[in-house]
């Protein structure tokens, strides 16, 4: 069954197309990121499924019903915003409570709910506070509360994690996965982070220009980009994505350099390059040392390569070397940036 | 000399503030303990005499109870109106700037020409209002020379120039409250007047106590309308307490009882004041 179904959903603003033909299905149960650098579309399509803008064009379906037209509240879904939306004037327990209220659910239910969900979010001792007087760590909690004393089986996200620190982040992270998991609920949750994406998504959508690049868990994506966008997106640092006609294959494994076509790119995960004793000759343009690798910055004629070494190598800039990567690792793409089946043999 | 040079640097406003605001109102107090003074009498003190004789005045208290009823007529309607027209411009809509201006320009007129425009509204037989009931079959009617309507008028007036003033600093207060808070009531189902209710009107409770302030202290300035209009006629039925004040002291040159209705007025708009801060604030969230 599916949770959510989009399909050939547009936004058009004007003479801007936001939204262009997308579609994509939302598996009822999972997490699903919407991903991709800022102006791609992602936040207008969360708020077209919530129902906040109207789609242009196109159908959105909720456990198959279309509900395109339909009011934002009779969609079943509920929304965390980034910058959580909470009534200033309101305390938490308010705050929580306002959507109950409004659709005239019982008290004693309320209070139920409300005790429920204040434990799961660890907010017991704060329900009299008032937002001002919260963290950002604590806001967060309390629109999380809202998703989940709102008993909707589908969850909207967008970019939730955004105003907050690194650590909390980290931490956030695994509250909303584990509170997915035990809801059940079927989550769309926007963001442009990549490590978000990687660490907490069932299925990523990858977005570019309001049209869907590449849609799969995040293992598809890293380890099959299907274009040199989601090559590159995706990974920290990205991809290298090499002119193919810039490289020869001398001194390499057979098959790491196939033989190169007009146009065509290889990638290679910077990872999955070593130094060698021979290979291709390389000038250190920078190191950054991280601790447990080194992130090395080399030249090779026109291009630049990162690459990932273990540890802490004996090299600094103006050092030059020979790197190598071996035939399996590679992802060839031809000259409109879309992959070439298979990596060649 | 670090405080010396702090005094330097308060001189100029503590002047300004001394000499036009504390020396007055310390002089106004001091005067109305006097009698009025004339070339055969010299003025003497008689403590609380003028305030005797204000407790027998009936024109004071007429005043005073025209002042409630006008203050009663114009500052929930206009507040009202105001926040009406403040969500009707805060929106996305043709001519938006246009209808904003509209609604602002009674408060950039110079009041006398207000009063002088309304004063060919109400004139009877020729005026705006008579002419446009006269098409209906209605007989004409003079709204500022009869003591029933005359009060009405003005407050009508007086409405009509304060809500554009007040709708400005609705405005300025809906465009803080971010638009999210909406949405997220939206997907709650809560329908615009439950929002408005719960969220918005709070929201804006800062603001409102500011306009309700500054719309009491109108109430007790209006001078310059009656003055063109009605010069508070017929018999005093639009008087207001200030006017009545200049009434006073420039015209029957009667500085030491203007001075003692003065006071009285002052220590209304003081205790008023103090009631507005300490009663409503506290229930008022502050961002």
């Amino acid at each position: 069954m599916t949770g959510i179904r989009i399909s050939n959903l547009v936004k058009q603003w004007d003479d801007v197309r936001a939204v262009d033909d997308v579609s994509f299905d939302v598996p009822q149960g999972r997490l699903t990121v919407l991903l991709g650098p800022s102006g791609c579309g992602k936040s207008t399509i969360l708020r077209m499924i919530a129902g906040l803008e109207d789609a242009s064009a196109g159908e959105i379906l909720i456990d198959g019903r279309d509900v395109t037209r339909e009011d934002p509240s009779r969609r079943g879904v509920s929304m965390v915003f980034q910058s959580y939306a909470l009534f200033p004037h309101l305390s938490v327990r308010e705050n929580i409570l306002f959507g109950l209220k409004v659709r005239r659910v019982p008290v004693a239910e309320q209070e139920k709910r409300l005790a429920e969900a204040a434990h799961m979010v660890g907010l017991g001792d704060l329900l009299d506070r008032k937002p001002a007087n919260l963290s950002g760590g604590q806001r967060q909690r309390v629109a999380l509360s809202r998703t989940i004393v709102a008993n909707q089986p589908v969850c909207l996200m967008d970019e939730p994690l955004s105003n907050l620190d690194a650590k909390l982040r980290a931490e956030m992270r695994d509250e909303i996965c584990a509170l997915q998991r035990k809801l059940a609920l079927t989550m769309v949750y926007v963001t442009h982070d990549q490590i978000e994406a990687m660490s907490m998504a069932d299925q990523v959508v990858l977005l570019k220009d309001g049209q869907v690049e590449q849609t799969g868990t995040p293992s598809e994506l890293y380890e099959m980009p299907r274009t040199t966008f989601a090559a590159g997106f995706l990974g920290m640092p990205p991809m290298n994505v090499l002119r193919m006609d810039q490289l020869s294959g001398a001194g390499m494994p057979k098959g790491a350099v196939p033989k190169a076509e007009p146009g065509c790119m290889l990638g290679i995960r910077p990872e999955h390059i070593r130094i060698a004793g021979k290979g291709l000759p390389v000038e250190v343009a920078s190191t950054d040392y991280m601790g447990a690798e080194t992130v090395l910055r080399l030249r090779h004629a026109d291009e630049v390569v990162m690459a990932r070494i273990h540890g802490r190598p004996q090299v600094v800039a103006g050092d030059r070397l020979n790197i190598a990567w071996a035939a399996d690792e590679i992802h060839v793409f031809d000259e409109t940036g879309t992959r070439r089946g298979s990596p060649d043999t | 000399m670090r405080h010396v040079h702090g005094w330097l640097l308060l001189t100029p406003a503590a002047i300004l503030l001394v000499s036009f605001t504390h020396y007055p109102t310390i002089a106004t107090v001091i005067n109305s303990f006097f009698s009025k003074g004339n070339s055969v009498r010299p003025s003497r003190f008689i403590g609380l005499g003028n305030y005797e004789a204000m407790t027998q005045d009936p024109i004071f208290w007429k005043v005073l109870f025209n002042n409630m009823w006008f203050a009663l007529g114009t500052i929930p309607t206009s507040i009202g109106l105001a926040i009406i027209m403040a969500l009707a411009v805060n929106r996305a809509m043709p001519g938006r700037s246009f209808v904003r201006m509209a609604y602002f320009t009674p408060t950039i007129l110079p009041m006398i020409a207000v009063a002088n425009i309304w004063l060919f509204f109400y004139s009877p037989d020729i005026g705006l209002i008579d002419q446009i009931t006269g098409w209906f079959g209605f007989s004409s009617h003079n709204w500022l020379g009869d003591p029933d309507t005359v009060l009405s008028s003005i407050i009508v007036m007086t409405v009509w120039k304060e809500a554009g003033f007040f709708m400005i600093f609705y405005l300025a207060a809906l465009q803080h409250i971010p638009p999210e808070l909406g949405e997220a009531a939206k997907l709650e189902g809560a329908s615009r007047w439950y929002y408005f209710r719960r969220v918005v009107f709070p929201l804006l409770m800062p603001t409102t106590l500011f306009v309700l302030i500054n719309a009491v202290l109108n109430s007790f300035k209006l001078v310059d309308h009656l003055f063109v209009l009605t010069k508070g006629g017929p018999d005093n039925a639009s008087n207001l307490l200030l006017y009545y004040i200049f009434e006073n002291a420039f015209s029957y040159f009667d500085t030491n009882y203007a001075a003692t209705l003065t006071v009285v007025l002052l220590g209304l708009l003081a205790v008023m004041a103090l009631v507005q801060f300490f009663v409503l604030d506290r229930r008022i969230h502050y961002r």
